[in-house]
């Protein structure tokens, strides 16, 4: 599939692919998304907002150039930022793939790194080179200071222009804990909510710190998704009750919204609302507990996104679908068109 | 009965003087979790010292870079927003030329300050603010007026015309987003005894002239009906 390489979150050309409960598929304009809802539906997407997680600076042991992408967290307490999981890349930026940077020096517990204004200490090693637990110099406000001034987001080689906050924050950003965009958000503007409201379905959210989507390193993307902290509120959860008896559908908005919802699923399918951390994957094994249908970005096979989606759709179907996506030109990555599975 | 400001988020622009600095002493001491945004570091820090609990951010609504990062640290530092006062202002040179006498670029910077920077702040947390309206919490947007927005004063037709495209765009804001529970207020505190009145009127008596404290409380208990309002539809 082509990358959308343009910063436009709703371009007036996107498509949508929808894969109805009967297999079929439909090609139609995104903004037709609303279409297919019916009463009672329920929509969830991640209320993320996305952190400036991308850090210049300097590896003060060797005087090295290094850019540093905060990739994990325990929390989402506001409070509770002196420690992140990251990945260190060598000197070069988003021009050049993350395949082809060059390696960071060698990171030892106790390096120091100077990240513009912030000031951070190598923990440890976490079973990788490049991947590191940091520590901040600093108190919560000093280091959100330093993060708004000095950080910039996570910036991809297939894009032409360097990537802002407003370019990434969906309009329904709220709090700031997700390491690259919740994307399959982009389609929700102000307009859509209050048409899903026509359509007498409900909106709902959820807060999920939606991580790295690729590292360039092979051995690194077979870690992916890392653990990733959610919040699920106690209003979503009722509405997700009232969905259920109602008849409707759940349908998630994105991949992380799958997995913050599956993993505060107990076995019989009931939700505990509250915080929670998202561990290990869904896949073609996953039973879903909660959510009935998906609406996100294309994902190329091999991605641990695509591997999602095959929790929705026996092989035979997605692989389909794929084919149908290439064939009619759909654009894959962060900016790219969307798929909606019934 | 537990004050409704009690663990309430709430920002406000322009925190460290005036009715600024008095939202933020009466926020606090009503045990709201606050942000405060100023331009001066120093002013920003004084207060924060002043004010144990606040967050003190430094940034300048006026300017388009400053927006995101002073959102960022407002929906950090907080975990979210409930309630947003705009309500950093710029009256424009003083004193207060008459409109055809103003020069371009002074009326364009008031514009930046009293509507754009609104305007900019407003929407980059818009998502944090329907957030909190979803659960229940009520969401209010309030954003400072004047008489002025109303009323043909004259030598105050930047201020004046700039707090009328606030107050307008509030009405509209409050409209569109209705049916989501955020509720946006446009309040004149009055003639208040600041900085910003002795610029535009230095021979004023300030003992004609109200207590920032007192149009503080008044605009305290008007979010607090807004609160209990939206918080009631939304359920």
């Amino acid at each position: 599939m082509l990358a959308a390489n343009s910063a436009v979150q709703r371009p007036t050309d996107a498509k949508l692919l929808v894969v109805d409960s009967q297999r079929n598929l439909i090609h139609v304009p995104r903004t037709a998304f609303v279409e297919f809802l019916r009463p009672n539906d329920l929509v969830i997407a991640n209320d993320a907002a996305t952190l400036p997680a991308s850090l210049d600076g300097v590896h003060q042991q060797t005087g090295k150039t290094i850019e540093v992408r905060l990739a994990g967290r325990r929390s989402l307490n506001p409070m509770d930022v002196k420690s992140f999981s990251a990945i260190v890349f060598g000197e070069g930026d988003y021009h050049l793939r993350t395949e082809d940077r060059p390696q960071p020096p060698t990171l030892q517990p106790g390096d120091a790194l100077v990240l513009g204004p912030l000031h951070a200490t190598v923990e440890a090693q976490l079973g990788h080179p490049r991947l590191v637990s940091l520590l901040f110099d600093g108190a919560p406000d000093q280091i959100w200071a330093g993060l708004a001034s000095h950080g910039k987001p996570i910036q991809y080689s297939h894009m032409q222009t360097s990537l802002e906050l407003w370019d990434v924050w969906t309009r329904i950003a709220g709090p700031p804990v997700a390491f690259e965009p919740p994307s399959a958000s982009f389609i929700l503007d102000w307009r859509v909510l209050s048409d899903i409201r026509e359509q007498q379905a409900t909106f709902a959210t959820i807060t999920h710190a939606a991580g790295i989507s690729s590292t360039g390193d092979e051995d690194l993307d077979h870690l992916l998704p890392f653990d990733e902290p959610y919040h699920i509120p106690a209003v979503t959860v009722q509405a997700v009750e009232l969905t259920r008896r109602r008849g409707g559908r759940v349908i998630a908005v994105g991949t992380t919204v799958v997995r913050a919802l599956e993993a505060a699923a107990t076995d019989d399918g009931h939700l505990h609302p509250g915080d929670g951390v998202a561990k290990g994957k869904i896949g073609p094994a996953t039973r879903l507990r909660v959510v009935d249908a998906i609406l996100s970005g294309t994902h190329e096979p091999g991605t641990s996104h695509y591997e999602l989606l095959r929790a929705f759709l026996e092989d035979s179907a997605l692989e389909r679908a794929t084919s149908e996506l290439i064939a009619h030109d759909y654009k894959t990555h962060e900016f790219g068109d969307s798929v909606l599975i019934l | 009965m537990t004050d409704p400001f009690s663990g309430l988020r709430v920002a406000i622009t322009g925190g460290t003087s005036g009715l600024g600095l008095a939202l933020v002493r009466e926020l606090i001491s009503r045990g709201a979790r606050v942000a405060f945004v100023a331009r001066t570091r120093e002013k920003v820090e004084q207060v924060a010292r002043e004010n144990p609990g606040a967050h003190g951010i430094v940034g300048d609504v006026s300017v388009k870079d400053d927006i995101y990062p002073i959102a960022i640290q407002i929906t950090g530092e907080l975990g979210g927003l409930d309630v947003l006062i705009n309500n950093a202002s710029d009256l424009g040179p003083t004193p207060l030329p008459m409109l055809s006498d103003t020069e371009c670029e002074d009326l364009e910077h008031v514009f930046a300050t009293n509507v754009f920077g609104p305007f900019r702040l407003t929407k980059a947390l818009m998502g944090a603010l329907a957030a909190s309206a979803r659960e229940g919490r009520g969401a209010v947007v309030l954003n400072v007026s004047s008489d002025a927005a109303v009323n043909a004063y004259p030598g105050w037709g930047s201020y004046g015309s700039s707090k009328a495209a606030l107050h307008h765009m509030s009405r509209i804001w409050n409209e569109e987003h209705a049916a989501e529970g955020v509720r946006f207020l446009s309040l004149d505190p009055g003639d208040m005894d600041t900085p910003m009145h002795a610029a535009a009127i230095p021979d004023a008596d300030p003992a004609t002239l109200k207590r920032p404290e007192q149009s503080a409380h008044e605009f305290l208990e008007a979010i607090a009906v807004g609160m209990m309002v939206e918080s009631h539809v939304s359920r």
